[in-house]
């Protein structure tokens, strides 16, 4: 049993190019769930953005328009999913579950209507994303470990892995450090405090939405035109719920949403790496029960065995202003 | 406005059936831009699900399925808790279910054997909802977060039970053996020709039995009072007297055997075997048909019927209307859900000033 055998250096890769779909997620539904909006929809939006950006990528052979074209796709339901969660006062839940149904479905309708290649896209070719290459990059990687640590950890992603990383310190400054974040909270927690103070609890929570869309989209953009290369029916295969998972494992605070996201991003390249592997004592593990463990251990994690887990107060209510 | 404030007939009738219309309008919508004609569409679907009597067979065999599902959902809903893990309780009831009829269909007759696979199906159903009702109940971890994992984790699961244990050597075809003929549940069609080779089941009566026994614990017992209340007000229900933990693990229990009961139509009365995926969505579906029939038996049988009918005669439409896979009918599925579950008062508005006017 060598460090190559177990793959590590692929498995923190993978872990790397892994994790951005449930950090973009992550942190959208970070922003609904934080202004009072349970955003369960997660999976619908980047499922419709994912193939928008792809079916948009392919038309046009250039990869902006269709992050472009996603992040309009995820705004729009996500601005549905405002007007039944906040002006219509519906269920949010049954709301966002639609949505996912809805898209899981119109996504391969669309696509195969289009491309006929059964709900898939074409790939893209060369309009996929670009891998960025850090300078030096081919100077420095005859050194071990470190070359190795600077050309293909740190660097060779795409630019969304990037942008990805980078908004965890932002959506922490935002919502910990600047009004709006102030306000956001405050309408989570006790809007009718919020509303006393002459916050507009319903242009905020319309605002909180805005935002979870459109880092959504990234996240079904990176998935299509980053990762795979292409769209396929249903091939977010629950990121949606995992982010949102991970939201609630870190009790809807961004830093432990990532930390959360990097576990199951982990998980996610253990199983493809260990799968068929001889590992000491136990044997062979089958990939199934690997892809398991994040499920069980947010059960044990919300089960308040690990950590207390605690929602926005007002989470799931819709505000009525008392007159 | 509120809608408490309509009369019965508005809020139980009318705008349950514009809701639906809703939908249907939007789904219409989507099927012109496809470039087909939703006239025709609609025709050739009532045709093939309702008109014709081997359709109607398949749209009542669907139907047996999601009317337990339906319930499952419906039962949680009476008390106040989301389950949207009935796609997994189902699950893992078809795997109760096999196990109980691996183990005896070789030494048990007919009528011992499949109440043995019954008795399987609901057990397994159930408990596997026992944790996340425990969990809500006693940890207050919510109901609807841990039903999804529970999903999650019954897919890896049977993945790995079926795919490690169940697959006869030498096949490779992702489901267990095949069951002996003594577990398979009696079809209609030998009472009645005329359905056709069709695997409608008397599973579809065992479904109507359910209905009216929820409907009567529901609405007519006082187990279905204390149970309604915890729903409207689970404070009232405490200081009433009512042990709010006891009666969620319970209801869950209930809910979880329910989904679990959904695997004998599928697996007893149609494919007598164990695969991969079998439930494919009806758990969901349940959900659908939960919010459309407002948790009530006589909707939930219809909404159960409507999904049946879509499904059936979505099939045959995709036959004939290539741009129409029989994947647009999950498209319509969420456009249902949305309107008759997320938007339920969306013409309560309307309906009100329309009274007002009149008076």
């Amino acid at each position: 049993m060598t460090f190559d055998d177990l793959h590590i250096g692929s498995i923190l890769v993978s872990t790397v190019r892994n994790a951005p779909v449930l950090i973009f997620a992550g942190m959208a539904g970070l922003f609904a769930e934080r202004s009072g909006v349970i955003d369960i929809g997660l999976e619908g939006k980047i499922l419709a953005s994912a193939f928008v950006s792809a079916a948009v990528a392919f038309t046009t052979q250039n990869p902006w328009y269709g992050i472009l074209a996603g992040m309009l796709v995820s705004v729009l339901l996500a601005t549905l999913q405002g007007y039944v969660a906040i002006s219509q006062k519906g269920n949010q839940l049954v709301a966002g579950i639609a949505i996912n149904i809805a898209m899981s479905g119109l996504t391969f309708v669309v696509a195969q209507y289009i491309f006929q290649q059964g709900g898939r896209t074409p790939d893209l070719g060369s309009a996929r994303l670009f891998d960025v290459v850090l300078p030096g990059s081919a100077a420095i990687e005859g050194v071990p470990f470190i070359g190795w640590v600077y050309a293909h950890l740190i660097g060779g992603h795409s630019v969304l892995v990037y942008l990805a990383f980078a908004l965890v310190p932002i959506v922490h400054w935002v919502v910990y450090h600047s009004r709006f974040g102030l306000r956001l909270r405050a309408c989570g927690e006790n809007p009718h405090a919020a509303d006393a103070a002459g916050i507009s609890v319903e242009r905020q929570r319309y605002m909180a939405m805005l935002i979870a869309g459109v880092l959504c989209s990234f996240s079904g953009a990176y998935l299509a035109i980053v990762q795979s290369g292409f769209f396929l029916r249903d091939m977010s295969a629950g990121a949606g719920y995992l982010a949102l998972t991970a939201m609630v494992f870190g009790n809807w605070r961004p830093v432990y949403t990532f930390l959360g996201c990097l576990m199951f991003g982990f998980f996610g390249a253990v199983q493809i790496q260990i799968e068929g592997v001889d590992l000491p004592l136990v044997g062979r593990l089958p990939g199934s029960l690997i892809q398991m463990v994040p499920y069980v251990v947010t059960v044990i994690v919300l089960a308040g065995l690990m950590a207390k887990s605690v929602a926005p107060k007002a989470l799931g209510t819709p505000f009525v202003k008392s007159r | 406005m509120n809608s408490q404030d309509l009369p019965r007939w508005a809020t139980a009738f009318v705008m349950p059936i514009l809701n639906l219309l809703s939908a249907l309008l939007v789904a219409a919508l989507v099927i012109h831009l496809l470039g087909e004609s939703p006239t025709e569409s609609m025709a050739i679907l009532i045709n093939s699900a309702v008109v014709n009597p081997e359709g109607l067979s398949y749209t009542l065999f669907y139907a047996s399925t999601f009317i337990f599902t339906g319930l499952s959902v419906s039962i949680a809903m009476q008390a106040g808790l989301f389950n949207i893990g009935s796609e997994g309780q189902m699950y893992l009831g078809g795997l109760g279910l096999t196990l109980a009829i691996l183990a005896f269909d070789s030494s048990l007759p007919a009528w011992a054997l499949i109440p043995a696979g019954i008795i399987g199906a609901a057990l397994f159903g159930g408990l596997w909802a026992f944790l996340p009702g425990y969990l809500q109940a006693k940890r207050g971890s919510h109901v609807v977060v841990t039903t999804i994992m529970f999903n999650f984790i019954a897919a890896s699961l049977m993945n790995f039970v079926i795919v490690k244990y169940l697959i006869p050597a030498g096949e490779q075809n992702t489901a267990s053996r095949a069951f002996a003929a003594a577990a398979e549940m009696p079809r209609l069609n030998q009472w009645f020709p005329i359905l056709g080779e069709t695997p409608l089941n008397i599973s579809f009566f065992l479904a109507i039995i359910a209905l009216i026994i929820y409907g009567v614990m529901v609405s007519r017992s006082s187990w279905g009072f204390k149970l309604r209340a915890t729903g409207l007000n689970k404070h009232a229900a405490h200081y009433a007297g009512i042990r709010i933990s006891k009666m969620i693990i319970i209801v869950m229990l209930i809910s979880g055997a329910l989904a679990g009961l959904g695997s004998v139509n599928s697996i007893m009365g149609s494919t007598h075997y164990l695969s991969l995926n079998f439930v494919g969505g009806a758990g969901f579906v349940g959900i659908a048909i939960a919010l459309m029939g407002r948790q009530h038996p006589v909707g939930i049988f219809l909404s159960a019927v409507l999904f049946g009918a879509l499904i059936q005669g979505g099939f045959d439409l995709s036959l004939e209307k290539q741009n129409i896979p029989p994947e647009t009918f999950i498209f319509i599925q969420g456009l249902i859900i949305l309107f008759c579950g997320a938007m339920e008062n969306f013409y309560a508005p309307a309906i009100a000033k329309l009274l007002k006017l009149k008076k």
